[in-house]
């Protein structure tokens, strides 16, 4: 094996966790970004079966990575995300590269412009391998309703589950038990997590961002209202959403976030004053730390595993001279029901615009507009959203209004204004649960519908995005199945690096297993017929 | 459907006479006053002895009109409200359209800070209360121009509330007696303009054209304070003037710039007010009077043959001369309005509550804008008949004709003649040829300097001696005018001959 080439082994051994490293790697000359992008391009081949991406924008990052080794080469690297392969979630309007929103009625609909988000990374030099899988619209909390189909869990086939599973007696037919990724951004999650890409982002309106996160091992981070422009993020809800990021460590997500934080002015709700690029500070003190956890969020639907490691987090702050305090957080169980008459309500607005007029999908009848519109839009929406579209137009007619939406808008508020409460009591960080349970397998899933789904999955999550805060779910622990674990932290508004910074203190005290998908490429070499190259880029 | 047409022959006329009437008496009741006190001053006067010149069918004059306004102007904006496309009439279509204006999926408003300028000028010059924090609202409904399948608009808290409008009226007795009259102004509120649709009936096809799409709107809602079609043609002249002095609007009608709809109905005095109908999308001052005087009459018919007023919303039939039901997407339904999730209240400032330190460019000052209000039109009037002695009428004239007032000041600059002979000269000579002509002031062949140079011969009776040859020259255009004016005037005569009157003048010079 050539010198070069045992140096790419030796980094991605080291360092694929991180792009922090990777970068690193880049800027030495171990790797080229060309060598990267591909090396990503084959495992996204690899792993076509997880159902991650939509699009795969091989043409595209080949390009860019072209580009970036030029400027490598000439010792001109724009910054950490120079070459680095990175995903983008298909709500997200990417110039001349198809946006489905994994629906029937944005099938084959090519922006003609990028989200800013979008523009920020690739300004930075990053590679954009392709567009990842949702549910439709961004409405569900398993990526499973999207019309490409759901996405799998990578931890499905991991070793640390597989073992586990092996030792149970009742072990049925593996392929039909894999686990779902959670949602919506769960095609993002699961290119993260497989390897794919180094950081995606997702979009958060109620935890879409965090609940995949915290099924597949990975750091999830949903900023402030305000902080990151939603400028080219298809809407669900505008007044909650936040484009998320997804990577595999702390560091990572704080570098991804300082390049996409600041005020855009195609967005009037981003915040006006600059925000300065930031290195997360090592905090080697917790002392003067004080730690809330909110006694609503222990609810008899939390597994006894996640409630044990919650704990456990608590304890491990305790135990190193952190103020660990009980705090209340009322409101919080009129979360869920506020939630869906503030959703459906923006959901019905939002989605007005598809019509087929001026883009998507069109039906075929023509007897008249109405005619058509009725038709576009039952065969271009599934019963998600078509649900969801009739509820809110149902909120916010006029004799609904006041009980309803404005009702809402009140508790909100209520919501909202727990957070603070909290905060002014000199509370720095809450710490949470991110979900009830680790990844459940699909055919367990589906067996509640996607309403019910929703209400129950968002439950610890939805609450930061009410209120505005930035939250993220840092991966803790595997559960006894062999499966990930994550908990939430919630912080002040627009205090999204001390956040980040006590996040990235939990993740070195916690040091979260890597995923080992080694075994599922031996034990799958049909999925995987090239096994050099996998065996190049996951050996352990 | 006989009966209402026959009655449709002279209704102009009968309401133009019985407005004269409710003028005075809303004069005398409650000038500035609020709804029922005004209602009050109607029914006390009710009794008394009614128009004198014609006598009225029995039980007519039982029935009052009430007519509110709606009244959209374009602003006169480099670009549209909430996207950065141009603002063009008559542009190539779909030549102006931004991904916002198409409503791609993920674009985000932007508010324009000329369009708010233009809104907060437009409420101070209307008296209005300018509100510090406005709000924006989605207003739903499905339209092929529509298509965000919502306009966003201010229905909450709209930018500046409770104003007037004053217009005035000429009455009486060779329309010399001048009337001020005050409609309340309930609110201004910013919005969003929607496309055209053009029905192509013989392809049954629809063409959408979004150039107009999201240009800003300023929605000036008038109080039914007015009870007749002149009274509403008059109060809108009013607007656009102001609207043009400020430079806000364009305000041209016939280019939809101004467009109008019409809240009508009618009632006994004293009585609650009748069930409204709306006519939509009224473009010219002449329509706009005649559909509304057209539907008071169709409504008291209607009422007087034991019918009942539907709260519908009708289109003018200009070429029928009659108003018709609509029955597309303006009828009733609910608009479902909901809060604009992507637009932050927006915070009006004034020199007291302006922040420290603030970047001028992020800021509006009300006092600022107050400060830099142009001339209004009243006031010019009022300028203009204590400067030149002018008959108050005389100065409604100069400004409601386009380009008028400023012909005449252009004379004033260039002759020693007295301001009333200028005056009489401008508006029974020049205008009164214009309109024969069917001209536009813009068009006139006299030019501000040779009828001033004219009126200056005059002065010096340099006329009456100048050389024969000049003399022949007038003669034989006089001889040339009696052939073609049916009744010529002395003096239109002479303005015909001015053309030739100022060639002589480049020769003599």
């Amino acid at each position: 094996m050539p010198l070069k080439r045992m140096h790419f082994q030796f980094c991605l051994q080291t360092s694929y966790k991180a792009a922090i490293k990777v970068s690193a790697a880049l800027k030495q000359g171990h790797i080229t970004p060309t060598e990267l992008c591909q090396k990503c391009l084959s495992i996204i081949k690899k792993t076509k079966f997880l159902n991650a991406y939509i699009t795969v924008s091989e043409e595209v990052a080949l390009k860019q990575a072209e580009e970036s080794e030029k400027r490598y080469k000439k010792g001109h690297s724009l910054g950490d995300l120079d070459g680095i392969p990175i995903a983008v979630k298909d709500n997200f309007s990417t110039s001349g590269i198809e946006t489905t929103c994994a629906s029937n009625m944005l099938r084959g609909y090519v922006p003609p412009y990028n989200a800013t988000v979008v523009q920020k990374l690739l300004d930075q030099g990053a590679l954009l391998m392709g567009k990842t899988n949702l549910d439709e619209f961004a409405m569900g909390s398993g990526s499973t309703d999207g019309v490409f189909g759901p996405v799998k869990n990578p931890w499905s086939y991991s070793k640390q589950y597989r073992e586990k599973r092996k030792q149970k007696s009742h072990c049925e037919n593996e392929d039909s038990n894999w686990l779902i990724t959670g949602g919506s951004s769960g095609g993002s999650a699961a290119a993260v997590s497989a390897f794919t890409c180094f950081a995606a982002l997702g979009s958060d309106t109620g935890g879409s961002t965090r609940n995949p996160a915290a099924h597949c091992g990975l750091v999830g981070l949903k900023p402030s209202y305000g902080l990151v422009s939603r400028h080219g993020l298809i809407p669900l809800v505008n007044s909650m959403d936040v484009p998320g990021i997804l990577t595999r460590c702390v560091d990572d997500a704080a570098i991804v976030l300082g390049v996409l934080a600041g005020h855009d002015p195609k967005d009037s709700t981003t915040i006006q004053d600059p925000v300065k690029p930031f290195v997360l500070p090592s905090l080697t003190d917790v002392s003067k730390l004080c730690i809330g956890i909110p006694k609503e969020y222990l609810t008899p639907e939390l597994s006894s595993e996640v409630r044990s490691l919650w704990s456990k987090a608590a304890n491990l702050f305790e135990s190193e001279g952190a103020k660990v305090i009980e705090v209340s957080l009322p409101h919080t169980s009129y979360s869920i029901v506020c939630y869906h008459v503030l959703c459906t309500s923006e959901v019905a607005s939002n989605m007005a615009r598809f019509d087929g007029l001026e883009y998507g999908h069109r039906c075929d009848i023509d007897v008249s507009t109405e005619a058509m519109y009725a038709a576009t839009r039952r065969e271009g929406f599934n019963d998600v959203v078509r649900g969801r579209i009739l509820s809110g137009n149902f909120f916010l007619l006029k004799e609904n209004y006041e009980n309803y939406f404005v009702k809402a808008q009140k508790v909100r508020r209520l919501i909202a204004n727990d957070f603070v409460t909290v905060f002014n009591s000199g509370v720095d960080v809450l710490l949470t649960p991110t979900t009830l349970s680790e990844a459940v397998p699909y055919t367990e899933f589906i067996k509640e519908d996607n309403r019910t789904r929703s209400a129950q999955d968002d439950i610890f999550t939805q609450a930061a995005n009410m209120a505005g805060l930035p939250a993220v779910s840092v991966p803790m622990a595997l559960s006894n199945q062999g499966l990930p674990i994550g908990l939430q932290f919630i912080g002040r508004a627009f205090c999204d690096q001390e956040l980040l910074t006590i996040a990235k203190w939990f993740e070195k005290q916690v040091q979260f297993p890597v995923i080992q998908l080694q075994e599922l490429m031996d034990d799958c070499s049909s999925v995987f017929e090239n096994e050099k190259l996998a065996s190049v880029s996951l050996k352990q | 459907m006989a009966a209402p047409m026959l009655r449709l022959c002279c209704p102009g006329r009968r309401w133009a006479l019985a407005c004269i009437d409710g003028c005075s008496r809303h004069r005398r009741g409650a000038p500035n006053g609020c709804t029922s006190s005004r209602r009050r001053g109607q029914s006390s006067v009710a009794q008394q002895p009614f128009i004198t010149a014609q006598k009225p069918r029995k039980g007519e004059h039982e029935w009052a009109a009430v007519v509110g306004l709606e009244i959209h102007a374009q602003i006169s904006s480099k670009s549209k409200l909430f996207s950065g496309s141009q603002v063009h009439f008559a542009a190539p279509p779909n030549s102006l359209v931004s991904f916002f204006d198409a409503s791609l999926p993920g674009t985000l408003p932007v508010l324009n800070r000329r369009c708010v300028e233009a809104a907060v000028m437009t409420g101070l010059a209307l008296n209005c209360r300018i509100n510090k924090k406005s709000l924006f609202d989605r207003k739903h409904y499905f339209y092929a121009d529509l298509p965000a399948g919502y306009q966003i608009t201010q229905q909450r808290l709209p930018i500046a509330v409770n104003g007037s409008l004053v217009y005035s009226f000429c009455a009486g007795k060779n329309r010399s007696q001048v009337i001020n009259k005050t409609a309340r102004v309930k609110q201004i509120q910013l919005e969003q303009d929607s496309g055209k649709s053009l029905h192509d009936d013989l392809r049954s096809q629809t063409l959408i054209d979004l150039n107009r799409a999201g240009v800003g709107l300023l929605e000036v809602v008038l109080e039914p304070d007015m009870s007749c079609g002149e009274e509403a043609a008059t109060a809108v002249r009013e607007l656009q003037l102001i609207l043009q002095a400020l430079g806000t609007s364009q305000a041209n009608m016939a280019e939809g710039q101004l467009r109008v709809d019409a809240n009508i109905s009618v009632h006994h005095p004293g009585e609650p007010l009748g069930v409204r109908t709306e006519v939509k999308n009224l473009n010219s001052a002449r329509f706009l009077a005649k559909a509304i005087d057209y539907e008071i009459q169709r409504q008291i018919n209607e009422l007087e043959n034991g019918g009942e007023i539907l709260n519908e919303t009708r289109s003018f039939d200009s070429k029928l001369g009659c108003t018709i039901p609509m029955r597309d997407k303006e009828g009733k339904q609910d608009y479902r309005f909901m809060p604009e999730p992507n637009l932050p209240p927006l915070l009006l400032y004034d020199t007291e509550s302006l922040p420290a330190g603030a970047d001028p460019q992020q800021v509006i000052d009300i006092d600022r804008i107050r400060e830099q209000l142009p001339e209004l039109p009243s006031v010019t009037r009022e300028k203009l008949v204590q400067q030149y002695g002018m008959l108050p009428e005389h100065s409604f004239t100069l400004l409601n004709e386009v380009g008028l007032l400023e012909f005449f000041q252009n004379v004033m600059k260039e002759t020693r003649a007295e301001p009333k002979k200028v005056t009489s000269w401008v508006l029974n000579t020049l205008l009164g040829f214009l309109k024969q002509q069917n001209l536009a002031v813009s068009e006139s062949p006299v030019t501000p300097s040779a009828l001033a140079e004219l009126l200056n011969l005059l002065d010096r009776k340099a006329i009456s001696s100048s050389a024969a040859k000049q003399t022949d020259c007038i003669l034989h255009s006089h001889q040339q005018c009696v052939k073609l004016l049916v009744s010529p005037h002395p003096r239109r005569l002479l303005l015909l001959s001015v053309f030739l009157i100022a060639d002589i003048l480049v020769g003599v010079k």
